[in-house]
């Protein structure tokens, strides 16, 4: 049987982590589908028709989905399930809010945010803020699987046509509705899948401060992220969050500035290649994860940092 | 209105946590258990919207051992009315806990269901998806922002992207996120009351839904350790290690 991939985008343009989840969801079958819900998102569907992964899209068109509805997505998507004998999506807030939705209406046990695909029913996924890996093998007959994007790498974009079908929309839930979306613009890379992230804790001390850090972000082309408490704190939004509840990055390059080292935020950045810790507190538990450590206030080391990296010839964007 | 509460009793969030050397799971014997913490925010929610005169009761739910009382006897200290306690011996998946959770609803009629977003333990984040489908209910997950209208909730969503905000209808399900509200402390006389409200038990057999697991947990695995890295004493020496050994600048 097939896998059925449930496309991210903005009606415009694929969002970046559905390429890592078709990679993931073709390694669980190679007839891989991909079902684009949207509002004339049909420059979507034309693009994920190019990835030589995909052998088929399935693109229903409707005013209803213009916004991530899950009452409405899923009505959508239990109307091709029995096509399927695995449904995938991203692990990210996307994945999360609709796919427990779809697997209790097919009576079957999600597996969340796996970071490997051992066979077609056995999966590798982290429990206890990764502080476990748990191989789990799924006995229902339907699967449906959410994938941690930056555990696998985004699939090539072009190179492919697979056919793209059309399909009728399911019936709109009349209980909830959209208002709203406040999202933040930002000329930066995206957190999920920058080369470079720098982040900043409760050392920071305030909102402000945080400009020692966007300039440090603007020289690397890094994106910014932060710790649980500099956003609870106000320092910063909301999506920047790294950690257990909120992203998981993995970038060649992770910077952790003021920045203790909580087990919640190791969660989301410990599987970065490189790590650096700046901290003038030498017991914090994020040098424990750390590459190269700096014990110095950071206040200090950030302008210099900036300035030693002025000197340089070169810089990898 | 009735708001029920569902709150699950996990390892504390400060333990760092050991892997079985049999592979089956993790060391929980003598580790400190607490409620969930996003759980917590759940409740704190409930009792402010019943402080607001907007709800007249709260009912706090557990599924567990008989140790998970503890977590629902919290919940009473901080403010919820009543308990429920459904008894399960072994530990059951997000499915599970949906259709139990079902039937609990069906019983009491709650206006509205809310829970964290996420079990710190499993990192499912699936149950209030789960019961919202099985209900079918709206949902509104990852609630930063709760605004309580005429049959209707207003709800501020933490979503990657940002902030997005829906509304939905009652009755509905809410998973709460950690920013929620500040969860306060229960006082001592509270605690003390907190010991004369009722908690129901009931036995999941009781309820007549399928609990059996559909997952098998085949191993459970420490991950791969990261090499212990160095101290550089200055900012020059730093730069230099990212440029020439680390070549990631």
């Amino acid at each position: 049987m097939s896998v059925l991939l449930i496309a991210e985008h903005n009606n415009k343009e694929v969002r970046p982590f559905t390429y890592n989840a078709i990679t993931a969801a073709s390694q669980i079958n190679d007839d891989l589908h991909v079902l684009v819900l949207g509002h004339q998102a049909d420059d979507v569907a034309k693009s994920l028709s190019e990835v030589p992964n995909v052998k088929k899209v399935i693109h229903v068109d409707n005013e209803i989905y213009e916004n991530y509805i899950a009452e409405n997505y899923t009505a959508a998507i239990i109307k091709h399930a029995e096509n399927y004998s695995h449904i995938v999506s991203s692990a990210n807030t996307f994945g999360k809010n609709l796919m427990p939705r779809i697997a209790a209406l097919l009576d079957t046990s999600q597996v969340s945010d796996i970071i490997k695909v051992i066979s077609e029913d056995t999966f590798l996924r982290p429990i206890y803020a990764g502080n476990a890996f748990a191989t789990v093998k799924s006995n229902d007959k339907k699967k449906c699987v959410t994938i941690r994007p930056t555990s696998f790498d985004p699939a090539d974009k072009s190179g492919g046509s697979a056919e793209i079908t059309k399909s009728d929309p399911a019936e709109a839930s009349s209980s909830t509705k959209f208002l709203k979306k406040e999202e933040v613009k930002s000329d930066r890379p995206e957190l999920g899948t920058a080369r470079i992230v720098i982040s900043g804790g409760r050392g920071m001390q305030n909102g402000e401060n945080f400009k020692l850090i966007s300039d440090i972000a603007d020289k690397l082309n890094a994106a910014i992220g932060a710790s649980r408490a500099a956003v609870d704190a106000g320092y910063i939004t909301n999506d920047h969050q790294v950690g257990q509840t909120g992203k998981v990055v993995v970038p060649d390059l992770y910077i952790a500035v003021g920045i203790s080292g909580a087990i919640q935020h190791l969660a989301g950045m410990k599987e970065s290649k490189i790590i650096v810790a700046i901290n003038k507190d030498g017991e914090a538990p994020i040098f424990s994860v750390a590459d190269y450590g700096l014990e110095a206030d950071l206040f200090e080391a950030l302008p210099q940092f900036l300035s030693e990296l002025n000197k340089l010839n070169t810089i990898q964007k | 209105m009735k708001i029920l509460v569902a709150v699950k009793r996990v390892i504390d969030y400060n333990v760092q946590i050991r892997v079985k050397e049999d592979g089956s799971g993790v060391v929980t014997d003598n580790v400190k258990m607490s409620t969930n913490p996003p759980d917590d925010n759940a409740i704190e929610e409930a009792v402010k919207i019943k402080e607001a005169g907007k709800a007249k009761e709260i009912v706090a739910i557990t599924i567990g051992e008989e140790k998970a009382q503890e977590t629902v006897r919290k919940a009473l200290a901080v403010g919820a009315d009543r308990g429920i306690h459904v008894k399960v011996d072994n530990v059951i998946e997000p499915l599970a806990v949906s259709k139990i959770l079902k039937k609990i609803v069906e019983k009491e009629n709650p206006d509205l269901v809310f829970m964290g977003k996420q079990a710190i333990d499993d990192d499912c984040n699936q149950t209030g998806q789960m019961l919202a489908a099985l209900l079918n209910w709206p949902q509104a997950t990852f609630a930063s922002k709760i605004e309580v209208k005429d049959n209707a909730l207003e709800v501020t969503r933490e979503i990657d992207e940002g902030l997005e905000t829906i509304e939905v209808n009652v009755p509905a399900i809410v998973t709460c996120d950690l920013r929620l509200n500040e969860p306060r402390y229960a006082s001592l006389p509270n605690i003390m009351k907190a010991k004369k409200k009722p908690i129901e038990q009931i036995n999941a057999s009781d309820l007549g839904v399928d609990i059996n697991p559909r997952i098998e947990q085949i191993k459970v695995e420490e991950p791969p350790k990261r090499k212990a890295g160095i101290k550089v004493a200055s900012v020059e020496e730093l730069v230099q290690k990212l440029k020439n050994e680390a070549k990631v600048i």
